[in-house]
C-alpha cells in the first residue's frame, strides 16, 4: 500500500479547514467567500437585470451564468493567463448546472442572474469551493432558493477512499489516484454536479458518493452559520 | 406530531427545516415538501396563526402596478424615454403619459427630460412579461433636481419609510432635508446643509443594516441626536411593530 | 448630480464628509494574501479593496536589455467587483490601468532589473504583477498602483535549479527592491481639487493626473486624464497635492525591506 497516511496528516474523510464570509462585496446584490483549506473563492451575484443580447432572453424564465475565473496569480505553479479558457467555461457550465435546481427562475422571464466566482488561491476543489460561495452569495441576494448547495471533491488515491483533495492528492503520481467533484442538495442528498477523472471500479462509485454526502452535511452547518452571520448587528 | 423548528422573529436560511406535521400552512417565502414546511428564501420568520412566513432580508425589486418609485433615462426616443428603475427590467415613459401638453411630432424630447436625469414616477402597468408603463401625471411625480441619490434594497423600504412616514418624516426633521423614498429603492436626498444631508444618509445607512432589529426607531432617534445635537421627537404615528412584535 | 457634489464642494465639504485632500480613513495593506503566488497584497481604501498579486518565471530578455530582468503589469477590471464592468477582453479604461501602475515602477527604477539576470542575453527573472479588484468604489488608480508595490514588497523568489523553477520550494531572497513608488491621482471638478474620489466624484471628474513619485519626492510617472484640458496652474496644484500625500501613503508600506 503505497498511500498508507495522508500527505497532510487528514483522516481519511476529514476536511479541510473551512471559512465563509457573507456580504464580502459591496457592489454586488448578494456576495460570498468560501475557502476549503488553500482555495479560496470570491462569489458575486448581480442581478436579477436585463439580459443581452436579446436573443438569449427566455420569456418562460430568467438565466443562471457562471463565470469561473483564476485569478493569474492563485495557483501554486506558473501564472494562469487571464481570460476564458476551455477549462475555465466547462466549469462555468457545470457550477451554473449544479446551482440551478435549487433556483427559481421563473419569477424573472427575460432577466439574467449573473454568478461571478473569483479565486485568490487554488489548491484544488476550486469548482467545489466556488459552487459553496456561489451557493451563500445567491442567498445573501434575497433569491428564492428552495434549498442551498454544497459541495466537495472525493476520490480514491491508491486503495484509500479520501475525502477533499488537495493539490498534492489531486496530482498524485506514485499510485492511482481518481478525482470526484460532487454537489449535493443538502435536504433532498441529491446530486447536481459530478465529474470525475481517473479510475475507480464501478461498485466504488456509490460508497464515495456516500463519503460526499457526508462530508457536505458539515459544509452546509458552515454556510448556515456564515448566512445567519451576517444579520448579528451590535445594536448597543 | 406538529413541531415547529424554529422561533418567530429567527431568521432562517434557504432549505432550512421550520416545522413537520400538518398543523402549520407554508406561506410567503416557504414551501411544504411531504411533512415538512421549508424555507425558500433568507428571510425573518413570522407566525401568523398557523400560517408561516418569511419577511425578505434582501433582493432586487420587483416591479409593481401603482407603486411610486425613481427612475434615471438611459434613452430617449422618438416618442417615448426609457428609464432604469433598479429592476431586472427597464421601464417606458410616453409622451402622452409625460405632460398634458402637446408635444408636436419630432420634438427633441430630450429639452423635458435627458440622460441622467431623475424622476418620481409611477408604475401605471406591468405585463406578465415586465413590459412597464410609467406616468408623470399624478401629484407630486416631477423631475427630481439636483441632489444625492443613495440604494437600498426594495425589501428596506417599509422600514425607511416607517409606519405612515414616520421615520422617514423624523430623519427629515432632525435634518432639514428633502427626502424622496422610491419603492424600488432609490432615495433622493437634498439638504441645504452638507453635514446634517450627510447625517441623514447615514442614518438611512444604520436602518439598512438594522432592519432587521427590533428597537430600530429608538436607535435612529437617539442617533439623530447625537450627531445633531438637538433633541428629535418620534412623529405622532408610531411606526408599525410589524417587524419588532 | 455633478451640481450637487460642487455644491457641497463650494461648502469645503465631500459626499461623504471628507476634506478635499483627505483619504478615505479605512485605509490599509495586506501581505500575503494570496498565499500561492511568489507575492501578494491587498489594499483597502473605504470600500474600495484591490488584490494584486506576483507570479514569477525563468525567460529570455528583451534583446535590447540582454541583461535586465523583465517587468509586467496587467489589471484586469473583474465583472465580480462592479457591475459596469464587463467580461471579456481588457477594456481601454483597464489597459491604461495597467500601464500607469506599469509606468510608476518601471520609471521609478523600484526593481533593481541588473540583478534579475541569470544569463546575459539568454536567461533572466520575469516579474509579472496581477492586479484585481475585488470592489470598485473609486479610486483604482491609487489602490491598484499600492498593492502592486506591496505586493513586490512581499514577494520571495522561488527556487531555480538552473532548468526549472520549483514553486512548491520558495527561497527566503526576497525581490531587490531599491524604491517604492507612490501614485496619488487628483481628480479636478470644477475649481476644486480633490484626492481618492469616490465611484460618484471620478464620474463627474473634469479631469485626474496621476503623480507617481519617488521617496525622494522626485516626479516618476504622470498621467493627465478626463476630456478637460487643465492650466499649468493646475498641474502645479495637483503635482504638489500629489506629493504631499503620497508621504501619508508612503507610511502605509514602511521601507523597501
Amino acid at each position: 500500500m503505497v498511500y498508507a497516511k495522508r500527505i497532510d496528516g487528514r483522516d481519511w474523510t476529514e476536511l479541510r479547514p473551512m471559512s465563509a464570509k457573507v456580504g464580502v462585496i459591496d457592489n454586488a446584490h448578494g456576495s460570498a467567500t468560501f475557502s476549503m483549506g488553500k482555495t479560496v473563492a470570491f462569489a458575486a451575484v448581480y442581478g436579477p437585470r436585463e439580459l443581452y443580447p436579446k436573443f438569449l432572453q427566455d420569456p418562460k424564465k430568467g438565466l443562471l451564468r457562471c463565470h469561473y475565473n483564476m485569478m493569474p496569480f492563485s495557483g501554486a505553479g506558473e501564472r494562469v493567463r487571464p481570460g476564458p479558457s476551455r477549462r475555465s467555461r466547462e466549469i462555468s457550465l457545470v457550477m451554473a448546472n449544479a446551482l440551478l435546481p435549487v433556483m427559481d427562475m421563473t419569477q424573472f422571464p427575460n432577466a439574467v442572474v449573473d454568478v461571478f466566482v473569483e479565486f485568490t488561491q487554488t489548491d484544488a476543489g476550486s469548482r467545489c469551493a466556488g459552487i459553496c460561495a456561489a451557493a451563500l452569495a445567491l442567498a445573501d441576494a434575497g433569491l428564492t432558493m428552495k434549498d442551498l448547495v454544497t459541495a466537495v471533491a472525493v476520490g480514491k488515491i491508491d486503495d484509500k477512499f479520501v475525502v477533499d483533495l488537495n493539490y498534492e492528492e489531486d496530482s498524485y503520481k506514485e499510485a492511482e489516484a481518481a478525482d470526484v467533484p460532487v454537489a449535493v442538495l443538502p435536504n433532498s442528498g441529491k446530486i447536481s454536479l459530478l465529474q470525475m477523472d481517473g479510475i475507480i471500479e464501478p461498485e466504488e462509485l456509490p460508497k464515495l458518493l456516500e463519503l460526499a454526502r457526508e462530508a457536505t452535511k458539515k459544509i452546509y452547518e458552515v454556510q448556515k452559520k456564515a448566512l445567519l452571520k451576517k444579520f448579528e448587528v451590535d445594536v448597543s | 406530531m406538529t413541531t415547529l423548528l424554529v422561533k418567530e422573529k429567527d431568521i432562517v436560511v434557504p432549505g432550512q427545516q421550520l416545522a413537520t406535521g400538518l398543523d402549520y400552512v407554508p406561506g410567503m417565502g416557504t414551501y411544504r415538501e411531504g411533512e415538512y414546511i421549508f424555507a425558500a428564501r433568507v428571510g425573518f420568520l413570522q407566525i401568523e396563526g398557523r400560517m408561516l412566513k418569511l419577511i425578505p432580508l434582501a433582493g432586487r425589486y420587483l416591479p409593481k402596478r401603482n407603486d411610486l418609485i425613481i427612475a434615471r433615462v438611459i434613452d430617449v426616443s422618438m416618442s417615448y424615454w426609457r428609464l432604469d428603475i433598479n429592476s431586472a427590467y427597464s421601464a417606458m415613459l410616453n409622451i402622452k403619459d409625460a405632460t398634458s401638453d402637446y408635444v408636436p411630432k419630432g420634438a427633441d424630447l430630450t429639452q423635458m427630460l435627458t440622460f441622467g436625469e431623475y424622476i418620481v414616477t409611477k408604475i401605471i402597468n406591468v405585463t406578465p412579461q415586465f413590459l412597464i408603463d410609467l406616468t408623470m401625471k399624478d401629484p407630486g411625480l416631477r423631475k427630481l433636481p439636483e441632489g444625492r441619490m443613495l440604494s437600498v434594497s426594495s425589501v428596506k423600504v417599509p422600514r425607511i419609510i416607517g409606519k405612515k412616514g414616520s421615520m422617514v418624516s423624523m430623519i427629515k426633521n432632525a435634518t432639514n432635508c428633502q427626502i424622496v423614498v422610491g419603492q424600488n429603492g432609490w432615495i433622493w436626498l437634498y439638504g441645504n446643509d452638507p453635514v446634517k444631508e450627510l447625517i441623514a444618509c447615514k442614518a438611512i445607512a444604520k436602518i439598512d443594516a438594522e432592519a432587521h432589529t427590533s428597537g430600530l426607531t429608538e436607535r435612529i432617534k437617539t442617533f439623530l441626536e447625537k450627531e445633531t445635537g438637538a433633541p428629535v421627537e418620534i412623529p405622532r404615528e408610531i411606526e408599525s411593530m410589524e417587524y419588532e412584535g | 448630480m455633478r451640481n450637487h457634489i460642487l455644491s457641497i464642494l463650494d461648502k469645503g465639504m465631500r459626499l461623504d464628509g471628507r476634506k478635499k485632500d483627505e483619504y478615505r480613513d479605512v485605509i490599509k495593506v495586506e501581505y500575503g494574501v494570496a498565499g500561492l503566488a511568489e507575492g501578494s497584497a491587498k489594499v483597502t481604501m473605504g470600500k474600495t479593496e484591490v488584490v494584486a498579486g506576483v507570479k514569477m518565471e525563468v525567460m529570455e530578455p528583451f534583446s535590447d536589455t540582454p541583461n535586465e530582468g523583465v517587468i509586467m503589469v496587467g489589471e484586469e477590471l473583474l465583472p465580480l467587483s462592479n457591475p459596469e464592468f464587463e467580461a471579456g477582453p481588457p477594456s481601454v479604461e483597464a489597459i491604461e490601468l495597467s500601464r500607469v501602475v506599469d509606468r510608476g515602477i518601471r520609471e521609478s527604477h523600484a526593481l533593481d532589473l541588473k540583478q534579475m539576470c541569470i544569463t546575459p542575453g539568454e536567461k533572466v527573472w520575469g516579474v509579472s504583477i496581477d492586479i484585481c479588484p475585488i470592489n470598485d468604489a473609486g479610486n483604482l488608480f491609487d489602490a491598484s498602483a499600492l498593492a502592486a508595490v506591496a505586493a513586490l514588497k512581499n514577494t520571495v523568489f522561488p527556487s531555480y535549479d538552473g532548468k526549472k523553477v520549483d514553486y512548491k520550494k520558495m527561497t527566503t531572497k526576497k525581490l531587490p527592491l531599491k524604491e517604492l513608488p507612490i501614485s496619488v491621482t487628483v481628480c479636478k471638478i470644477g475649481k476644486h481639487f480633490i484626492v481618492d474620489p469616490l465611484s460618484e466624484e471620478q464620474k463627474v471628474a473634469d479631469a485626474r493626473l496621476t503623480v507617481a513619485s519617488t521617496e525622494k519626492g522626485m516626479l516618476c510617472a504622470l498621467q493627465k486624464g478626463g476630456i478637460e484640458p487643465v492650466t499649468l496652474e493646475d498641474i502645479k496644484c495637483m503635482v504638489d497635492i500629489g506629493l504631499e500625500k503620497a508621504k501619508s501613503l508612503r507610511k502605509l508600506l514602511g521601507g523597501t525591506k
